[in-house]
């Protein structure tokens, strides 16, 4: 399958990315690791006019100890997350979703930045930022601004990020040794989560559980008023939407969230 | 660096240590790229839609699947491929060494990329146990010989016993996340019960 024609464009720095961007606005689409973009493009869903490859840019490239968060470039691979000692130690959730993602040749190629623009509910990372309580730290024309993850998805692939914007950073408490854990499930090696749950420091995300990644909110207010794991699990599902498609009917998906979310506390409970 | 907007680009990629160079559509596919514009026929494009690894070709040493990398974006950097790995027949890599002893392939058409996932998978892992060599093999599909001699060949290349490493990896995964966990299930099966 071949992409429609395009034109090509690999900026040297960040700034000149950003004003291809300006430029180009919509007609452009930005290429990172390719992961989700390149086979959109090959199944001609997404006709881009101009591409704009960011994915060699050093300087979106970092993970680093910022205070009591962790600051991650957005151009980071799933390879360098997972293999990262400093989020082992410090948002070790991050480090294991990552090491879920797809295979090891996409974890080569795919980053977080990318995973998180393109805001698949189906996706692991965005509902492990999400879960975390992360930050996106988008830069544009109008200067640079920060969006909490809670407030970062509107909707199936789509977010508030405008079209001249890119995201540049993604920043995550730093967890330390709290109990973590990160449930996902799927019928085939190498596939998307049919649903995922992702448990850590009293909060719980849910993977394809409606249109963006969500917070089991009932259960974590359960928690917190003292609720046993099993009481609050078995309110995992409710405040979702799930879509029934070929994986599973939306009350399948409903069942495997509030298993998941009981495995997944058990779990971080150690 | 490519820094104008351009429906032609020049590519430069060293190819298996040879410097080739083409003037390439951007939507030039590197799997194409390879086997269309230089010429090297290995790397085989199975499902075009980056399941089954058939492409694998390592770009600066790492594992990628190359239908779903544009030439452009490997512009400047090295590919290794099948091609590249053994002397020559009678002198074969030490992976490609294995799939043969171990008889890791009945039709060989997922073996390029099953070869060079393995190198990938060994240059980041050394002595992978088998768990860990199934996991790094996720991304490579094989629809005749079942897994099984593969990972045989796979521990074998490593330098470690098939038959030892098979026994072992259950008691090598149970102390694994002991600071919390992650479950991908079910997946694939390990043998183990896992």
């Amino acid at each position: 399958m071949i992409p429609v024609a395009f034109s090509y464009a690999r900026p040297d720095s960040l700034e000149s990315a950003l004003a291809l961007l300006a430029e180009h606005g919509e007609d452009a689409t930005v290429l990172a690791g390719g992961h989700s973009l390149l086979p959109v493009m090959k199944l001609r869903l997404a006709a881009p006019e101009v591409v704009i490859d960011i994915g060699r840019l050093p300087e979106l490239r970092y993970i680093r100890l910022d205070g009591d968060e962790v600051a991650i470039g957005a151009g980071t691979r799933h390879r360098d997350l997972e293999a990262s000692d400093v989020l082992g130690a410090e948002a070790p959730l991050l480090a294991a979703v990552a090491r879920t993602v797809g295979d090891p040749q996409v974890r080569h190629r795919g980053t977080i930045g990318g995973s998180l623009a393109h805001a698949d509910p189906a996706s692991d990372l965005p509902a492990a930022v999400l879960t975390l309580g992360g930050t996106v730290v988008l830069r544009g024309p109008r200067g640079e601004r920060q969006v909490p993850a809670t407030g970062f998805y509107t909707g199936m692939f789509s977010t508030v990020k405008e079209p001249d914007e890119l995201i540049v950073e993604i920043r995550v408490p730093r967890t330390g040794s709290s109990g973590w854990a990160y449930e996902k499930f799927t019928r085939r090696a190498n596939d998307w989560a049919i649903v995922g749950v992702a448990v850590v420091d009293g909060r719980v995300g849910l993977v394809n559980m409606g249109a963006s990644p969500l917070r089991a909110s009932t259960t974590e207010a359960a928690l917190a008023d003292g609720a046993s794991i099993e009481e609050a699990a078995a309110l995992a599902d409710q405040g979702t939407d799930p879509t029934s498609d070929l994986a599973a009917t939306a009350e399948y998906r409903r069942h495997l969230a509030r298993v998941l979310t009981r495995r997944a506390l058990t779990t971080a409970a150690g | 660096m490519t820094t104008s907007m351009n429906t032609t680009v020049k590519v430069g990629i060293t190819v298996n240590g040879t410097e080739t160079t083409a003037d390439v559509e951007p939507r030039l596919l590197l799997a194409h790229y390879l086997r269309d514009v230089i010429g090297l026929k290995a790397t085989n494009v199975g499902c075009d839609t980056t399941s089954c690894g058939a492409c694998t070709v390592l770009v600066d040493g790492e594992s990628v699947k190359s239908c779903t990398v544009l030439a452009v974006q490997a512009d400047g950097q090295s590919v290794t491929t099948m091609e590249g790995l053994s002397p020559n027949s009678t002198n074969l890599h030490p992976v490609a060494a294995a799939f043969r002893a171990e008889h890791g392939l009945q039709c060989g058409f997922c073996t390029p990329g099953m070869v060079m996932a393995t190198v990938g998978l060994l240059k980041e892992n050394p002595k992978p146990t088998e768990r860990e060599v199934r996991e790094g093999l996720e991304g490579n599909l094989c629809r005749c010989t079942g897994y099984h001699n593969i990972v045989r060949a796979v521990l074998a290349a490593s330098g470690q016993d098939p038959d030892a490493g098979q026994t072992t990896s259950v008691e090598a995964d149970a102390g694994r996340s002991p600071a919390g966990g992650v479950e991908s299930a079910p997946g694939f099966s390990t043998g183990s019960g896992a």
